[in-house]
């Protein structure tokens, strides 16, 4: 079995996995990093999302091998102590979740999209998450908390 | 029967401090942060991973399975098939809590000979891990051999059709008869008549079904499941052999629902593989599994015959319901009867006939989802109300207007709606909410269309309903509410804090909900047609008021005054007009603890109990009440390519009283962006029983880009029958939106489609004359 070295939420983590274990299922099943879930085995859904160093990354397309080395950060990871992320906290404030299932996948995806558009428009947020499902909430205060949350984030 | 609306009695004093707030919900933080755990995310020692072999035919017999390479492969626990279980059938029936009869709904676990429908269960592994499982899957060897099938309802009701369900297929049939039908079309100018037709929904919500259970020292079998009904448990215990109180349901936060999580799902393979193998099992669907193994939206052909006057007054209508039942029964009597009552819509139709009839066939059974009947009932009867107005040249809103049934008028059923009917004014503020109209251009149309609907919440009476809940108060001043109701991401829990903390003074912060156990909590019934804030609601402010009511008594005692003058709020006890008579809600707690006053309430909340419909003619009362409102779109339609793009959405609907208005909002936005998908882009498409559309790759829900802003204005008449005069509206968001588009669509063309979903093709053929 293949050894994976990478850096999972700032910590240093080693696993052995089989060649084909997706990230996804490192994450899960043997980091026991359960906020990242599994919606679909199309990568359609999104609610996988993770950063792999720094890019928003569907964690059912990438093998845990081919993130040998990587940084990876979870929705785990994203709060400082108890204090939210800016994200997690719009989506919170905004009421930006319903069964929340979307959730983890679409505050991932967000970040990542707050921090590659300075000037962040409702239709860049709608473009962005595109490939987030989300069958509880119609997308509109999901939209608006990542405009907020992008918002605080540049605070 | 409760008193008529009135608005003088149902408005006065309202003073609320946290109903009618949009706080953030209780379940906000934890999911926001990943920490809230799904079903999906509980695991055990030595637990062993399960799977489910389907058949891939919709009609065939079960020649022979062989199991034993299966069986023999290294880590492999167990493989069970029909020959290893005793011939034990599972219910299908909604679960009953007061003992209605039950319907034959019954279906068998596992294949013994005759296959049904594509992806009906041959067998069970459960194996060291999913790999394995999966291996051993592929060493099951089978022969399956084509039988005949029939793949529609109308073919599968004539005579000679292959029968799948009973003799006839037929499952279900419901008559509702008001009036004199033939003097009605008599009177009548014109007659108009028209068949619509829909098609099978996917629930598609993001969490796969998923589960898993354990026999723990009590020999009771647990299941950590994702459902919205925990009290499968008795149906789960009947299907495995075993009393009642040896199966317990632990539900978790659910991942989405909208009735396909209403029906058993992994259950009882969870519990036969758990029982036999004697270690913990987790069986989780993956989305194939999920698209092949619940029950869909029903399709339903409609075809409404209206006699009108020149004037716009309906005097006959005349409805023909055929839905497709599936390869089983399960909900299909129920959704058949709630599409009967709906009918009609939200008009007073003095002469009313309908005949609806539920029909099995190979295709992939059928059971609830969000609308349960009702929302195939509404995109026939507000296209037809367009079609009439068309025919005899008046305003559609103005038809409308002529026949809206008002407040303590009789619906299709005769019964008299005990709240407010606020339907007129719903429509005309949706109507013009709409705004300048966006201008055509170029290739590119603009159209309208309305649709107003009458969507029943809460269960039908005739199966007396009930629901439970207890409130407690901790000597620190903090509340727990307790009840079993299933939370499926409307906010269900929250709902019951907020109404717990308005009756008791204290504040969101102090008070925790413990929900969904079959076996601790007490049992509320299912998270299912919208009855969830009605009937536990209802039952958590009584358990409320009933701790209110000693606590206030102990309090006026101690600070001598009424009992009308403690006022509860902010976490403190206080006199009215009495400064110096003050003290902290823990205060007074602690000094009913010293005393032994009982500080907790278990609270049982009844819906109205009434006898079945008459059958022959449908009339009486089948549910305590109905929400009332109308949503109205603009659609652009490019006439090149056919494509649809909904540029404006707005939901007016009277709520009765929002007890979170962000929850409300949430509901209808929701409902906006599934009716839109139910309108222009889902479809399960079957050919002859092969579902053809099984990911979500070609399966279309709305994204982020497919849906316009929803605007909702949400009316609070205060009539309605939950809490603090709340009406339902988990299900009635979703009713008339995709009639809305609908009605846009062909105002935008000048034609009409008459199936949905309204694909560019559709679209296309439809502007070529292509029928
Ligand atoms: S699980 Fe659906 S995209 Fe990864
Ligand atoms: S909140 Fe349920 S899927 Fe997005």
């Amino acid at each position: 079995m293949p050894t994976v070295n990478l850096t999972v939420n700032g910590k240093a983590v080693s696993a052995n996995v089989e060649a084909r274990t997706l990230l996804v299922n490192l994450l899960r099943e043997q980091l026991g990093l359960t906020g990242t879930h599994v919606g679909c085995d199309t990568s359609q859904c999104g609610a996988c999302v993770v950063h792999v160093d720094g890019k928003s990354v569907k964690a059912c397309t990438l093998l845990a091998v081919q993130a040998n080395g990587s940084k990876v950060t979870t929705i785990e990871g994203l709060a400082s102590g108890d204090k939210l992320h800016p994200m997690q906290e719009a989506f919170r404030e905004h009421h930006g979740l319903q069964c929340g299932f979307c959730t983890p996948g679409m505050v991932m995806s967000a970040v990542c999209l707050a921090q590659n558009h300075p000037n962040l428009t409702e239709k860049d947020v709608r473009e962005g998450l595109e490939g987030n499902l989300c069958r509880c909430t119609g997308y509109h205060n999901i939209v608006q908390a990542v405009l907020a949350g992008a918002q605080a984030m540049r605070r | 029967m409760s008193a008529p609306f009135d608005p003088n009695r149902n408005l006065a004093n309202v003073s609320l401090r946290h109903v009618g707030k949009p706080l953030v919900r209780t379940d906000a933080p934890g999911k926001a942060t990943g920490r809230t755990p799904y079903a999906g995310d509980y695991v055990m020692p030595g637990m062993l991973h399960a799977k489910v072999l389907r058949s891939p035919m919709p009609s065939a017999r079960l020649v022979r399975l062989d199991v034993s390479k299966a069986r023999a492969l290294e880590g492999v626990a167990l493989v069970l098939t029909a020959r290893d279980l005793p011939d034990r059938l599972a219910p299908t029936d909604i679960p009953g809590q007061t003992g209605q009869t039950r319907l034959k709904t019954d279906q068998q676990i596992l294949v013994r000979e005759r296959v049904r429908y594509h992806g009906e269960p041959l067998a069970l592994i459960a194996a060291e891990s999913v790999d394995v499982a999966e291996k051993a899957m592929s060493l099951i060897d089978y022969d399956l051999e084509p039988w005949p099938g029939v793949f529609d309802p109308e073919s599968a009701m004539r005579p000679g059709a292959p029968v799948v369900q009973g003799t006839d297929n037929i499952v279900a049939r419901h008559a509702i008869g008001k009036g004199d039908i033939d003097a009605g079309f008599a009177a009548a100018d014109m007659v108009v008549e028209r068949t619509y037709r829909t098609q099978f929904i996917e629930h598609a919500f993001l969490e796969p079904e998923v589960g898993l259970a354990w026999v723990d020292e009590n020999d009771v079998v647990n299941i950590r499941v994702s459902t919205q009904v925990i009290e499968h448990f008795r149906f789960i215990a009947d299907a495995i052999g075993v009393p009642h109180n040896k199966v317990r349901i632990m539900g978790a936060l659910v991942g989405g629902g909208f009735g396909g999580k209403e029906d058993i799902t992994v259950e009882i393979y969870l519990a036969l593989l758990a029982k036999h193998t004697g270690r913990p099992v987790r069986l989780e669907f993956t989305r194939e599994d999920s698209f092949v193994g619940h029950g869909k939206r029903h399709p339903f052909i409609l075809t409404y015959k209206t006699g009108v006057k020149r004037n716009g007054k309906i005097t006959a209508l005349d409805v023909r319901l055929v839905s497709d039942a599936g390869a089983y029964v399960f909900l299909s009597p129920y959704v058949l009867l709630y599409g009967a009552i709906a009918a009609p819509g939200p008009y007073l139709i003095e002469n009313l006939k309908v005949d609806a009839v539920s029909v099995a066939t190979n295709n992939m059974y059928t059971s609830a989802f969000r609308g349960f009947g009702s929302a195939q009932a509404c995109v026939a009867y507000e296209q037809q109300m367009d079609e009439v107005a068309q025919a005899i040249g008046i305003d559609r809103l103005d038809l409308r207007r002529r026949n809206y049934l008002k407040t303590g008028e009789p619906t299709a059923t005769g019964y008299r709606v005990p709240s407010a009917v606020w339907t007129e004014r719903c429509a005309d503020i949706a109507w013009q909410a709409l705004g300048e109209k966006t201008p055509a251009k170029g290739a590119i149309r603009i159209g309208r269309g309305l649709a107003a609907y009458q969507q029943s919440y809460g269960r039908l009476t005739f199966l007396h309903d009930t629901s439970e809940a207890w409130v407690g108060v901790e000597v620190d001043g903090t509340v727990i509410v307790r009840s079993g109701v299933t939370d499926i991401g409307a906010g269900q829990a929250s709902a019951l804090a907020q109404i717990a903390i308005e009756v008791l003074g204290v504040n969101m912060e102090n008070v925790v909900v413990y929900n969904s156990d079959s076996a601790v909590t007490p049992l509320a019934g299912t998270t299912t047609a919208t009855r969830a804030l009605y009937m536990t609601g209802n039952a958590a402010r009584v358990a409320a008021e009933a701790v209110r009511g000693r606590l206030v008594a102990r309090a006026a005692k101690a600070f001598g005054v009424p009992v009308d003058d403690v006022v509860l709020a902010d976490n403190k006890v206080s006199a009215l007009d009495r400064p110096d008579k003050a003290m902290s809600f823990a205060d007074l707690v602690r000094l009913c603890a010293t005393e032994g006053i009982q500080r907790s309430e278990l609270a049982m909340f009844r819906a109205p109990f009434t006898d079945r419909l008459d059958p022959a003619t449908g009339q009486g009362q089948a549910f305590a009440d109905f929400t009332y409102g109308a949503h109205a779109i603009e659609v652009a339609v490019d006439t090149e390519t056919g494509e649809v793009t909904v540029l404006k959405s707005v939901a007016c609907h009277d709520v009765g009283q929002c007890i979170n208005p962000a929850a409300v909002e949430g509901q209808i936005e929701g409902g906006a962006a599934q009716g839109q998908g139910y309108a222009l882009s889902e479809e399960m498409i079957y050919r002859e029983g092969r579902l053809m559309t099984p990911s979500l790759s070609e399966y279309l829900i709305p994204t982020a880009m497919d849906v316009p802003v929803v605007k909702s204005i949400i009316l609070e008449s205060r009539s309605g029958v939950g809490p603090f005069g709340a009406k339902g509206i988990g299900e009635p968001a979703l009713t008339p939106v995709a009639p809305a588009i609908a009605n846009a669509v062909a105002d935008a063309i000048g034609r009409r489609i008459h199936d949905l979903p309204i694909t560019p093709e559709k679209v296309v053929r439809a502007l070529h004359g292509i029928d």
